[in-house]
């Protein structure tokens, strides 16, 4: 069994009577990509600053690598990389020359550091760039540079806060895919932050689901799913042409439907308990009736995101 | 060019030196800095030039021997251009705020500062990193200016300054180096306070214009005052005493007194002299000995105004949230 390499408990931190961070309980196993996902301001960044160290919870402990960060910051830095949204890099000097100050910074020989400068730009797909001036990179290449920079010291665990911010479709594909297959490679246990579900969505293994300080809920989609929507139907959409008033009361009738409902392009929506998709193709076709399609749709991070985010109304 | 120095010699330095040497070529290698000293280098060969015109009539009739000739290079001029003394204190300022006021700002607008602290340092390498780079860069700065206007005297006027002279000379440059120092932590704290460059420097330029300016002025006014109406010379004395010492809240003021003394070893005294004071004295310039014991308390104020100021924006620092570009 992987063990825990971050542990919040009770975490809480308060900015004159405002909390940032309510009651948080958080654990992540090694090797795992978890993904922090809320809207801009639930807390995740202070919970992030909190891991490393550089801000003091107001309550609660925290566990980095076996480190408590507000007793011992150095040790936990030692082993943790942390890319913070909109990363700076000194503008003159040049890529490699950034990457080696953090070399030199994490006490790491020259020798060593610029072999492994070199390594990194490479893996990044820097390499051709690494001589040019840090001040004439794009978001996207800074971005990359991050996460080089991140990996300098070798570290258990990286922090990526919000590190598709600003990158372009494509640029957010190939990042969140770089990051997937280092974190596999190497072992490294990820978190990152997020308010876009769908990048989430697309490379953690769990989602903690993060809302005005507090976990929702945390776990991989179908257990988010289930913890979301447990007393709630499976949505079925059937298109059956012609459709009969007859064929709805029947299928009203069968008994995982709750209701069905007619939509205007002709579609039929039933929302039922379990899944009744067997039964609903059946009755369409005694009736006569051609079946043209059959949707069963899950709940994806979409409905959860929207359910819980939009529109400012939280709940709970 | 400066990888050279930068690289350190050892296999792993501790990261405040890694800090410091990166600082330093950071100056080095900044349009500032190029800025900075070029107006210094101008105004040793200046007040020098100003100084070698007129060192002639300097010289005293009666003995060459403890006249100390070579000071004056520092502290004659023809009326013209002011002598080296009044410049350092007129452009230590600047240099100081030049070399401190977006210090800590510039990381934070940057977005390195954040990225900076999740390194395995301590939050305060990063401050005192900064002071001492910039500390180092002025010192070094200064007192290779102040040998080179040696120099150029020395192969001008052909006399060589006495050890004491050399003392004074470099007692003087390393209280300079405090002067501005003084003012690097003055900008340093306006750095950690606005999160605008421009703010911070601007802010540095007020105080030093203040202290500068508007200061002596209201010493002035107060001195008017507060003048006693029965002149008795108690009362004067006294009087005298306290604007003395009002004025002395300024560092400019502790700096010119201090650096006035070193300078001219004829100066006896920085407070009022009663004629039973004098009266008896041997008309001779004080030894270096007793310059320096005349001047510490100005060299222990500056100092404790540079610890006061660095200490605040050190707590200020230490306190404050670090977000990225925010």
């Amino acid at each position: 069994m992987a063990e825990d390499v971050i542990t919040l408990s009770a975490l809480t931190k308060e900015y004159g009577g405002f909390k940032a961070v309510d009651n948080l309980t958080l654990t992540i196993r090694r090797g795992e990509i978890f993904g922090l996902l809320g809207p801009n301001g639930a807390g995740k960044s202070t919970t992030i600053l909190m891991m490393l160290g550089l801000t003091e919870p107001t309550s609660g402990t925290v566990r980095v690598a076996g480190h408590d960060p507000t007793r011992d910051p150095l040790a936990v830095k030692r082993k943790v990389g942390y890319l913070p949204d909109d990363v700076g890099f000194y503008d003159d000097m040049s890529g490699l020359e950034n990457l080696l100050y953090t070399a030199r910074l994490n006490g790491i020989p020259d020798e060593t550091g610029r072999e492994r400068a070199l390594r990194l730009l490479e893996r990044v797909g820097l390499s051709e760039h690494g001589h040019k001036r840090a001040g004439t990179f794009s978001r996207g290449m800074r971005q990359r540079l991050g996460l080089a920079d991140v990996l300098m010291k070798q570290p258990e665990v990286i922090i990526l806060d919000e590190p598709t911010l600003g990158l372009d479709p494509e640029g957010v594909r190939d990042f969140l895919h770089l990051i997937q297959r280092l974190s596999r490679d190497e072992g490294i246990t990820v978190l990152l932050s997020s308010h876009h579900l769908h990048q989430v969505q697309q490379i953690c293994d769990r989602v903690g689901l993060f809302v005005a300080g507090r976990l929702l809920a945390e776990g991989n989609l179908a257990q988010l799913s289930a913890q979301l929507f447990a007393d709630e139907p499976i949505l079925i959409e059937a298109d059956v042409r012609p459709v009969s008033e007859e064929l709805v009361e029947q299928l009203a009738r069968l008994e995982p439907v709750i209701r069905v409902e007619r939509r205007q392009d002709g579609t039929l929506l039933l929302s039922c308990r379990t899944d009744a998709a067997p039964e609903i193709a059946r009755l369409a076709i005694q009736s006569g009736a051609a079946l043209h399609r059959l949707n069963t749709k899950a709940y994806g991070l979409d409905e959860i995101y929207h359910r819980y985010f939009e529109g400012g109304d939280v709940r709970v | 060019m400066f990888d050279r120095f930068v690289r350190p010699r050892a296999e792993s330095l501790h990261p405040f030196w890694v800090m410091v040497h990166k600082e330093m070529a950071d100056h080095l290698r900044s349009w500032r800095f190029v800025i900075l000293v070029s107006i210094l280098v101008l105004t040793c060969i200046g007040s020098l030039y100003t100084a070698l015109s007129t060192i002639r009539e300097a010289v005293p009739k009666q003995d060459g021997g403890a006249s100390f000739l070579f000071l004056k290079l520092f502290t004659i001029s023809d009326g013209t251009l002011p002598p080296f003394i009044t410049f350092v204190s007129f452009l230590g300022p600047l240099l100081g705020i030049g070399m401190g006021f977006d210090a800590i700002s510039s990381e934070r607008n940057k977005g390195t500062l954040s990225r900076l602290l999740s390194q395995p340092l301590h939050r305060d390498t990063v401050i005192n990193a900064k002071f001492v780079a910039a500390l180092i860069v002025i010192s070094v700065l200064l007192f290779a200016l102040g040998f080179l206007v040696m120099g150029l005297g020395l192969i001008a006027i052909g006399i060589p300054p006495t050890p004491e002279e050399l003392g004074r000379m470099v007692f003087f440059l390393a209280l300079s180096v405090l002067y501005v120092a003084f003012w690097l932590s003055v900008s340093i704290l306006f750095s950690t306070r606005f999160r605008q460059a421009a703010t911070s420097a601007l802010a540095g330029i007020a105080v030093w214009l203040f202290f500068s300016v508007f200061f002596p002025l209201l010493v002035n006014l107060t001195a008017a005052a507060t003048a006693p109406a029965a002149q008795t010379p108690e009362n004067v004395l006294s009087h005298q005493q306290f604007i003395l010492n009002l004025s002395r809240l300024s560092p400019s003021q502790l700096f010119s007194e201090a650096t006035t003394t070193m300078l001219t070893p004829s100066v006896r005294s920085l407070g009022p002299l009663t004629m039973e004071q004098i009266y008896g004295a041997i008309p001779s310039p004080l030894p270096f000995g007793q310059s320096l014991l005349l001047v510490w308390p100005q060299v222990t104020g500056l100092l404790a105004a540079t610890a006061v100021c660095f200490a605040a924006s050190y707590v200020l620092f230490m306190r404050q949230e670090v977000r990225s570009r925010n």
